[in-house]
C-alpha cells in the first residue's frame, strides 16, 4: 500500500485499500458518496426519550425475523384434524390445522416455542413502544411543522400495528382468540344495512366457516406488514431529512442541531441498542410464557373460558363494548344495534382525536414557522392537559375492558365497576384536563420563581439584627437561558371588524371559534408570563433577596 | 462543524458562570451562553481507565460468543420435552429456558459492549450542525411551478377537455372490476342467520355424554349443555352449526318461573335457551342456581332465566331466544320446532 498521495487520482485509486476500492466501485454505480456526505456524520441530539422510537423500530425488525421463521411451520388452514403431537392432555382432540401446527411449533420444533414467544412479546412491546413514543412526541410538541406528516405516518403505524396484532393472535385458532374473532363478527353484524353482508364476505359465509384463518394469514403476513414496512421507511427518511428535534439549552437553537455524529457514536449506540432490545425480549420469552394455547385448547364456538381478554392494545375497544348499555331499536322489520354499533364508531374516534390534534393546534396558533426546539410539557399547558385527558380516557376504557379482572382481583362488584367506567368515560377526562392544566401552571410559576429568586439552597442565615433569611443561590446563565427560552403565544384576537373605509366586514364563525380557542390556549388563565429582563434586573439589582 | 458556526445571536454572551446574579450580563441576563465547554471523561485523560473500558467491552463480546456456543450446546443437548423447576418462576420447559437465556445473553452482551464502547471510548464532544429550512427557496419554487405549468401546457390536458374527461371516466370506472371480484368472498346472507339445526322432534343430546337427555336427567339447579341430535364433532359443518344451535338447559321449579310463555315452552320447569349471547355471540356459561341468572364471561351481560331470559345487566340488547321443548313417547326431551327468532348477536335484518 502506498503512503504517498499522488495528485493523480487514478493511480492512487489503484493502490487504495480494498474497502476503499469497493466503495469507489459502488459510488460509480449508486452514487453512495453524496448520500454518505449528508448522513455519515449526521448529528443526533441525545435524550433518553429519543430512544423510545428505536425500541419500536427494533421490535418491528424482530417481529419480521421471527415471523418469517414461524411461517415455515405454520399451516393457515381450518381443516379439522385430530391431535397426535407430544402434548398429552390434548391428544385425540379435534382441532384446526392452524391450531395443530401451532402446537407443533410449540412442542415439537426445538426453539419453536421460543421464537413464537419472542414474536408475541415483541408485538406487545412494539405496540407499547409506539404508544409511549407517540406520547413523547405529543407532549413535547415534536409534531409541529415540519413534522405533521411524520406524525400521521406514526399514527398509521400504531393503528395498523393494532390490526396486525389482532389478525396475528387470531391465527392459532385457539379458544381465546376465537372468542375475540367472534366478538369482531358480532361487531361487524351491528353495522346498519351492510353488516350482515360484510360478515358473510369476511368469513366466507356464516361464522366461523372455514376461511378466516387463511384470510387473516395473508392480511397478517403480507398486506399489513407490507404497508407498515413502507411507512417505517418513510418515517425514518423523514426523521433524517428533518433532522432530530432537541430540547432547549445553551448553544441549542431552532437553526442548529447539537449532538453527536452518526458515525461512530450513534452507529454503536443505536446498533447496540438493537441487540439490547432483542436480548431483553429473548430473556423475557425464556422465562415468561405468553399465549399458552395448549392451556386454552382449540376454538369451539360453544365454549369459552372466564377472564377472556384481548392483547392489551385492543383493551380499550373491549372496554367500549363492555360498558355500553344494550340499546337496540327495532323498526320496520330492521334492527339498529346501537349497543354495539356506537362502540364500533367511537373506537376509531378515540384514535382520530389524537391523530388530528397537531392540525387543530396549528390552526389555533396560526403558526407557520418550523419548530425544532421541543417544548417542556409544562410550557404548553392546554396541549399537555389535552394529552393527559386523552390518556385518561384511554385508561378508563382499559379498566372497562378488564372489568371482570378488576372485580375478581380487588373483590369489587362488576356492576359498580361498569357504572364507574360509564360515568368516568365522560367525567374523568375533564377532571384530568383541569388538574393537569393547574399542575402545569404551578410548574411554570416555580420556574419563574427560580429564575427571579434563584434556587432554594436550604440554608437559613441569621442576620446580626436577628432576622432569619433563606439563602437563594442564583442560577447559572445556562439555567437562566434554558428556563426562559420557550416561546409564549399571544391569544389571537379577531382582526379589525371595520376596514379602512369604515365598512364593516363579517366575522366568520370559524374566526370567532379560533379566537375563543386561542384565548383558552394562551390567555391569562392558561400561561404564566415568563420573567422579563426588567423584572429580573429589578429584583437582582442589589436590594437583597425578598 | 464546530461551535464557530452557531449563528451570531447565539454566540456566548458575556459570561461569568459562577458569579452572583447581580453581575450577570448587563443587557440580557437570559442570553444563550453557547455550548458549554466539553468536560473530559476519565477515559479521555487516563489511559489506564481507557484500557479498563477496552477490556470490559472485549469481555462483553466474549461473553456473547460463549453464550452462542451455549445456545448451540443447549439445542443439541437438552431434550425438547424436559421440564425443570426454576425459582421463582416455577416449572418451565428446559429447552425454551436454555435457548432463550443463551440467545438473550448473546444478544444483550453485544449491545452492552457496543454501548459501553460508544459511551466511554468514542468522542463525546457535542457538535452543532446547521439546519436548513425544509421548504425550497423562492427561486426553486418559482422554477418548479414554471416547469409544471410548461408540462401541463404541453400535455394540453386543460385545453383538450374531451381527453381529460374520458380519461377521468376510464380511471374512475376500472376499479369497479376489482370491487366485483370481491363478490365471491362469501355467499349472500339470505335467511341463514334465522335458522338453526333445531326442528320438530329433534332430540336434545347432552354435550358431555353424547347421549339424548331424559327429563329425569335434568335436576333442579343443574346446568346442562345440549346439541341437536345428529350433529357430530366430525361433521364438516360442526363448528358453524354449533355456533347457532348450542343450547343451555336448566330446571327451575315451575312456580319460580315468572314469565308465562317461558313456562308454556318448558317441560315441567325444564327450559332450553340459546347458549349464544345476544350481545356479540360469546357462549354463555356461568349459571348461578340460586338466582337463576346466567352471565356471559366475555362482556358480563346477565340474563334472568326465570324471567324469559331478559337482560338484567350488561351490554346485551335483548333476551336470549328460548327453544320450545317437550318429551317424546320414550321420555326423551325433544325440540318442538326451531327457535322463533334468530339466535346470537343482533343484525340489521333481524327486525
Amino acid at each position: 500500500m502506498s503512503t504517498t498521495n499522488t495528485p493523480d487520482s487514478r493511480s492512487s485509486r489503484e493502490k487504495a485499500p480494498a474497502g476503499e476500492r469497493v466503495a469507489d466501485w459502488a459510488d460509480g454505480r449508486l452514487g453512495i458518496y453524496s448520500l454518505a456526505k449528508a448522513n455519515m456524520r449526521k448529528i443526533f441530539p441525545d435524550h433518553w426519550s429519543f430512544m423510545l422510537g428505536e425500541i419500536c423500530l427494533y421490535s418491528f425488525i424482530i417481529i419480521i425475523l421471527t415471523g418469517v421463521y414461524l411461517t415455515l411451520f405454520f399451516h393457515p388452514s381450518m381443516n379439522e384434524v385430530e391431535y397426535h403431537g407430544s402434548y398429552v392432555p390434548l391428544q385425540g382432540q379435534l382441532m384446526s390445522e392452524a391450531f395443530n401446527s401451532t402446537m407443533h411449533i410449540s412442542f415439537d420444533v426445538r426453539g419453536g416455542l421460543l421464537i413464537r414467544q419472542i414474536h408475541h412479546w415483541a408485538a406487545l412491546i412494539f405496540l407499547a413502544g409506539m404508544f409511549v413514543h407517540m406520547m413523547r412526541v405529543f407532549f413535547t410538541g415534536a409534531f409541529r411543522k415540519p413534522r405533521e406528516v411524520n406524525w400521521l405516518f406514526g399514527f398509521l403505524l400504531f393503528v395498523l400495528g393494532m390490526f396486525t396484532g389482532f389478525t396475528g393472535y387470531s391465527l392459532p385458532d385457539d379458544l381465546l382468540s376465537g372468542t375475540g374473532v367472534r366478538f369482531m363478527e358480532g361487531a361487524v353484524l351491528s353495522v346498519p344495512i351492510v353488516g350482515t353482508y360484510l360478515s358473510f364476505f369476511l368469513f366466507g359465509g356464516e361464522f366461523p366457516g372455514g376461511d378466516f384463518v387463511a384470510r387473516f394469514y395473508s392480511i397478517h403476513v403480507l398486506l399489513l406488514p407490507g404497508i407498515m414496512l413502507g411507512l417505517v421507511v418513510g418515517h425514518l427518511i423523514l426523521v433524517f431529512y428533518h433532522k432530530h428535534t432537541q430540547f432547549a439549552g445553551p448553544g441549542k437553537t431552532n437553526n442548529n442541531v447539537v449532538g453527536m455524529p452518526l458515525l461512530p457514536v450513534y452507529m454503536a449506540k443505536a446498533g447496540g441498542f438493537f441487540f439490547l432490545v432483542f436480548g431483553v425480549i429473548a430473556v423475557v420469552s425464556a422465562i415468561a410464557s405468553i399465549n399458552p394455547i395448549w392451556a386454552m385448547g382449540p376454538y369451539r364456538p360453544d365454549q369459552v373460558s372466564t377472564g377472556a381478554q384481548p392483547d392489551w392494545y385492543m383493551g380499550f375497544s373491549e372496554g367500549l363494548i363492555r360498558v355500553m348499555p344494550g340499546w337496540e331499536i327495532n323498526f320496520w322489520g330492521h334492527t339498529l344495534v346501537l349497543g354495539v354499533f356506537i362502540p364500533l364508531i367511537i373506537f376509531p374516534l378515540v384514535l382520530v382525536a389524537i391523530a388530528v390534534y397537531p392540525f387543530i393546534e396549528s390552526w389555533v396558533t396560526g403558526d407557520k414557522r418550523e419548530h425544532h426546539i421541543l417544548d417542556r410539557p409544562r410550557n404548553a399547558p392546554t396541549r399537555t392537559a389535552f394529552g393527559v385527558a386523552w390518556i385518561t380516557w384511554y385508561m378508563v376504557l382499559l379498566i372497562g375492558g378488564g372489568n371482570d379482572l378488576w372485580a375478581t382481583h380487588f373483590h369489587l362488584s362488576i356492576n359498580t365497576i361498569t357504572w364507574f367506567v360509564r360515568v368516568a368515560f365522560f367525567v374523568a377526562p375533564v377532571l384530568a384536563f383541569i388538574a393537569t392544566k393547574r399542575i402545569c401552571l404551578g410548574l411554570q410559576r416555580r420556574d419563574k420563581d427560580k429564575v427571579l429568586h434563584g434556587r432554594e439552597s436550604g440554608i437559613i442565615k441569621r442576620l446580626p439584627h436577628g432576622e432569619f433569611i433563606e439563602v437563594h443561590e442564583p442560577l447559572s446563565q445556562e439555567q437562566l437561558h434554558t428556563l426562559t427560552s420557550h416561546e409564549q403565544y399571544e391569544p389571537a384576537a379577531i382582526g379589525a371588524t371595520v376596514d379602512e373605509n369604515g365598512v364593516e366586514r363579517k366575522v366568520k364563525g370559524s374566526e370567532k371559534l379560533r379566537a375563543k380557542l386561542s384565548e383558552s390556549y394562551y390567555g391569562e388563565e392558561s400561561q404564566i408570563a415568563k420573567p422579563t429582563i426588567e423584572e429580573y434586573k429589578e429584583i437582582t439589582s442589589g436590594h437583597g433577596h425578598h | 462543524m464546530s461551535s464557530q458556526d452557531i449563528p451570531e445571536e447565539n454566540l456566548p454572551a458575556e459570561q461569568d458562570a459562577h458569579g452572583a446574579v447581580g453581575v450577570a450580563d448587563e443587557k440580557d441576563p437570559f442570553a444563550d451562553p453557547g455550548l458549554p465547554p466539553h468536560e473530559h471523561r476519565v477515559q479521555d485523560i487516563d489511559e489506564r481507565a481507557a484500557r479498563r473500558s477496552e477490556r470490559t467491552v472485549a469481555m462483553l463480546f466474549t461473553v456473547s460468543m460463549l453464550a452462542t456456543v451455549g445456545f448451540i450446546a443447549s439445542y443439541v443437548a437438552v431434550p425438547h420435552d424436559k421440564a425443570i423447576y426454576v425459582f421463582p418462576i416455577g416449572r418451565i420447559n428446559a429447552l425454551n429456558f436454555a435457548l432463550g437465556l443463551t440467545l438473550g445473553v448473546a444478544l444483550f452482551a453485544i449491545g452492552a459492549g457496543a454501548v459501553h464502547w460508544a459511551r466511554t471510548l468514542m468522542s463525546d464532544e457535542e457538535i452543532a450542525d446547521e439546519r436548513h429550512p425544509i421548504e425550497a427557496s423562492p427561486e426553486v419554487r418559482a422554477k418548479v411551478h414554471a416547469d409544471f405549468k410548461q408540462g401541463a401546457k404541453e400535455s394540453a390536458l386543460g385545453r383538450r377537455k374531451l381527453i381529460r374527461n374520458t380519461m377521468f371516466g376510464a380511471l374512475a370506472l376500472f376499479p369497479l372490476s376489482g370491487v366485483m371480484l370481491l363478490r365471491d368472498l362469501g355467499p349472500l346472507p339470505g335467511t341463514k342467520l334465522r335458522h338453526t339445526l333445531w326442528s320438530k322432534g329433534k332430540l336434545l343430546v347432552n354435550m358431555n355424554t353424547n347421549e339424548p337427555l331424559r327429563a329425569s336427567d335434568v335436576a333442579v339447579g343443574s346446568l346442562t349443555f345440549a346439541k341437536p341430535e345428529g350433529l357430530e364433532e366430525h361433521d364438516e359443518e360442526f363448528q358453524t352449526e354449533i355456533a347457532k344451535a348450542a343450547l343451555m338447559i336448566v330446571r327451575i321449579q315451575p312456580d319460580n318461573i315468572k314469565d308465562k310463555r317461558e313456562l308454556e315452552w318448558s317441560h315441567e320447569g325444564i327450559v332450553a335457551y340459546s347458549k349464544i349471547c345476544t350481545h356479540v355471540g360469546c357462549p354463555i356459561s356461568l349459571y348461578e342456581q340460586q338466582t337463576h341468572h346466567v352471565l356471559c364471561p366475555c362482556h358480563q351481560s346477565t340474563f334472568d332465566l326465570s324471567d324469559g331470559a331478559r337482560v338484567i345487566f350488561g351490554p346485551a340488547g335483548h333476551a336470549l331466544p328460548q327453544l320450545r321443548i317437550g318429551v317424546n313417547d320414550e321420555g326423551y326431551l325433544e325440540a318442538l320446532g326451531d327457535f322463533e327468532e334468530p339466535v346470537g348477536p343482533a343484525f340489521w335484518e333481524r327486525g
